[in-house]
């Protein structure tokens, strides 16, 4: 027998992270993208005149923070203060939420640290009617549209006033007054559900556009291209976005894919696809406005890769030190979102570090207030909890003779 | 009442339900301009337009999730899953989502999907286009399972299956579309002369929960579903035993009282399915039974199914329950 001539050292490609915990992070310092390297094509463009905007990044806020470019949104700046406002609240709700976390107040947590920006700008950028079709770094959405703290609070403790009856891990928030739609942990079913969601409207006759996000790595999902393929198939107003904050759990976007953007896999299905600044509060209220339009203008879907960083925990049972440096998202070149709007509106002599301190510590009030009155209707260690016999209810619309016999036998 | 097969008494059903509520939408693979690979929804696109009726991509999955979807917002969709075997890529989708939606959101949001599904042997279909999967999905709160047997049931269950604003999984014998099928291959009737074979014209409904004692007897309980129910008829028949014939209809739930009588009557049964013995619903049926009726009972229950392997090709007569089979379990419950 000769002897086997194939390499066997590495049969296969197994993707590396850049940097591993000991590594010095370098991401080069900055991105080489600047605002106003890409146009901002009509909305009723072919999706092939995107191609750029899929390999490049759309910025606005260039690294002195100042706007410019064409993707610059006409947005007031009463709206620019309340989404700094927005993302504020969101991470220092999320920060509370994670001591209490620790506290052994809440079972499990997941903040949205880093990617603050991404639901607050793409919410504020659609119509208050347009449906939300979350993953789990989302819920800042619910701020935008004006969700009572409380009751998310209550939520994610599963006491008596829990919307979803103590049914669901926490945050995992349906609001269906907010067209927020229940979240589901099987990573990636919204994706062609929301294509659902958006021909249904479509087929109603109503303006309204579905809007639904999901990460790198669960692009790796068969729901990611059903959803994408029947998007581009059937052009119902849906924004599909792949959240590209480079983390699933412990396993770097190298590994979730050979491919090269996430945004260029949209020009395959002929989709209008951009690559947009994950960080950058203008850049995705300016490319998410644009896919509203380009719904509304009847010309159905947009798809988006929005490049971020996961600068915390996947969730509160991770320890990212393991697989990666500790220091590693302050060298981002994205920076943080909430720094970066700040500092923008501090240059143009909207904001400034006093208003920033003084809104810090009211929304911290205001969080604290949340928190404790979430409290009286059950915390985790006393309840009350929701009555067992919510585990029997809602599973069909009436209860079945075989589910009532099994609540009778329970005796609750 | 007109004469129709199973495939028209199911197309009856969909054209009424898109007339009577302008929400009902049908789609799946083949279902739009060509009417379906059976044929069920031939002429739909036409009469209601391809808004309402339309193929999509080759994606179980996709449909699943778009049915979701579109359920969620208001719509209530009709789809077809091609054949039963290929359910599975909608598996996550029917299983972790229709099924869980309204218990999760706390009420808050709900999906009525109706999934059509040609199941079952007897068409030389192989692995593949042969098996009878109900039991993968009886195992799953949040969804209705329904069997059809017959046209009349066919029209007035899938009515029902429509109107409800549960997601439902509705199997169709498809060796029962053209004709009630007793075992022999070489004799296969059509529904011309079957008095199930005539079937209103227009709408009616049978609830969801509600099973068809298809002939009344003494001796024996024999509880069946989809093309079984015609095997097991032909089995009794040899048996010379006077048994009752249960067809459940409605697998989740099932029509506990009717089934429940019947064999604190006869007190003894047989269950007769297609799909594999171990797990399969026929072992539900059994433990429940057991349950309810222990001390009526006078021999124990008797199993006749599918044999716990793949689904053959040529030799799928001796992988299906046969009239035989069925008849000797019918004795054995008379021994004690």
């Amino acid at each position: 027998m000769p002897d086997r001539l194939t390499a066997t050292e590495a049969p296969y490609t197994i993707g590396m992270p850049p940097f591993r915990p000991g590594d010095s992070p370098d991401f080069g310092g900055a991105f080489t993208e600047q605002p106003g390297d890409l146009s901002r094509p009509s909305v009723d463009c072919d999706a092939q005149d995107t191609a750029e905007h899929a390999r490049g990044l759309i910025r606005v806020l260039g690294d002195d923070h100042v706007a410019s470019g064409q993707w610059e949104p006409d947005i007031p700046e009463e709206e620019l203060l309340l989404g700094l406002e927005h993302m504020v609240r969101l991470r220092t709700f999320d920060d509370r939420m994670m001591k209490m976390q620790r506290t052994g107040l809440l079972s499990f947590y997941m903040r949205s640290f880093g990617e603050e920006a991404i639901a607050v700008a793409q919410t504020m950028a659609l119509e208050e009617h347009d449906w939300l079709f979350p993953s789990y770094r989302q819920p800042g959405a619910q701020f935008v549209r004006g969700r009572d703290m409380v009751s998310m609070i209550c939520h994610c403790i599963g006491n008596l006033e829990d919307n979803v009856r103590g049914r669901q891990m926490p945050v995992h928030y349906t609001w269906r007054e907010g067209r927020f739609i229940s979240i589901s942990s099987p990573v990636g079913t919204q994706f062609p559900q929301a294509v659902g969601v958006a021909m249904a409207s479509a087929y109603r006759g109503l303006d309204e556009a579905c809007i639904t996000w999901l990460g790198d790595g669960t692009s790796a999902q068969g729901d990611f291209h059903y959803a994408v393929n029947f998007a581009s198939t059937f052009k119902p107003p849906v924004i599909l976005n792949v959240v590209n904050n480079q983390w699933a759990i412990s396993t770097h976007a190298n590994l979730a894919t050979g491919g090269r953007t996430f945004a260029e896999r949209g020009l395959a299905y002929d989709l209008p696809s951009f690559r947009v600044d994950g960080n950058d509060f203008l850049a995705l209220y300016a490319v998410t406005k644009w896919a509203r339009q380009r719904a509304s203008a009847g010309l159905g879907p947009t798809f988006i890769e929005v490049y971020t960083y996961r600068a915390g925990a996947h969730s509160s049972s991770d320890d990212p030190s393991a697989y990666r440096p500790q220091d590693e998202h302050t060298c981002w070149p994205g920076g943080d979102p909430i720094d970066r709007l700040k500092q923008h509106l501090i240059g143009r002599g909207l904001w400034d570090e006093d208003q920033h301190s003084a809104l810090i510590e009211r929304l911290d009030a205001e969080v604290m207030a949340a928190y404790k009155e979430a409290c009286t209707h059950g915390d985790l260690a006393n309840g009350p909890y929701p009555p067992a016999s919510t585990i029997f209810t809602e599973v069909y619309e009436e209860v079945p003779w075989h589910v009532q016999e099994q609540r009778e036998e329970l005796g609750k | 009442m007109a004469k129709m097969n199973m495939i028209a008494a199911l197309n009856s059903a969909i054209d009424l339900q898109m007339q009577r509520d302008e929400n009902v939408v049908v789609f799946g693979e083949d279902v739009g301009y060509v009417g379906g690979v059976f044929r069920v929804t031939a002429g739909l696109q036409e009469k209601h337009g391809a808004h309402r009726v339309f193929d999509t991509p080759l994606s179980e999955g996709g449909i699943a999730a778009i049915a979701f979807g579109m359920g969620l917002n208001g719509l209530r969709p009709v789809c077809e899953i091609q054949f039963a075997d290929y359910i599975f890529p909608a598996y996550d989708q029917i299983v972790n989502e229709m099924a869980k939606l309204r218990h999760r959101s706390g009420g808050e949001f709900w999906t009525p999907v109706t999934i059509r599904t040609p199941a079952g042997g007897g068409i030389k279909g192989g692995h593949h286009h042969s098996q009878s999967p109900e039991a993968q999905f009886t195992h799953t709160p949040g969804l209705k399972v329904v069997y059809c047997s017959t046209p009349y049931n066919a029209k007035g269950l899938l009515a029902s299956a429509i109107e409800c604003n549960d997601p439902v999984v509705f199997f169709e014998p498809k060796r029962c579309y053209r004709g009630p099928f007793y075992g022999d291959p070489h004799n296969v009737p059509t529904w011309n002369n079957h008095p199930d074979g005539e079937v209103p014209e227009e709408h009616y409904t049978i609830p969801l929960e509600q099973a068809r004692v298809v002939k009344e007897g003494a001796a024996c309980t024999v509880i069946a579903w989809g093309a079984m129910v015609h095997v097991a008829e032909e089995g009794i028949r040899q048996s010379g035993v006077d048994a009752e014939l249960i067809d459940l209809q409605t697998l989740v739930p099932w029509d506990r009282d009717t089934v429940v009588e019947s064999v604190r009557k006869t007190g003894r049964c047989v269950i007769v399915h297609e799909a594999p013995k171990t797990s399969g619903f026929g072992a539900e049926m059994s433990a429940s039974i057991q349950e309810r009726c222990f001390w009526h009972l006078e021999a124990p229950i008797q199993r006749v199914t599918g044999w716990d392997t793949p689904f053959p090709h040529t030799t799928e007569w001796d992988y299906l329950p046969s009239p035989g089979r069925i008849a000797e379990a019918i004795s054995r419950t008379q021994e004690a």
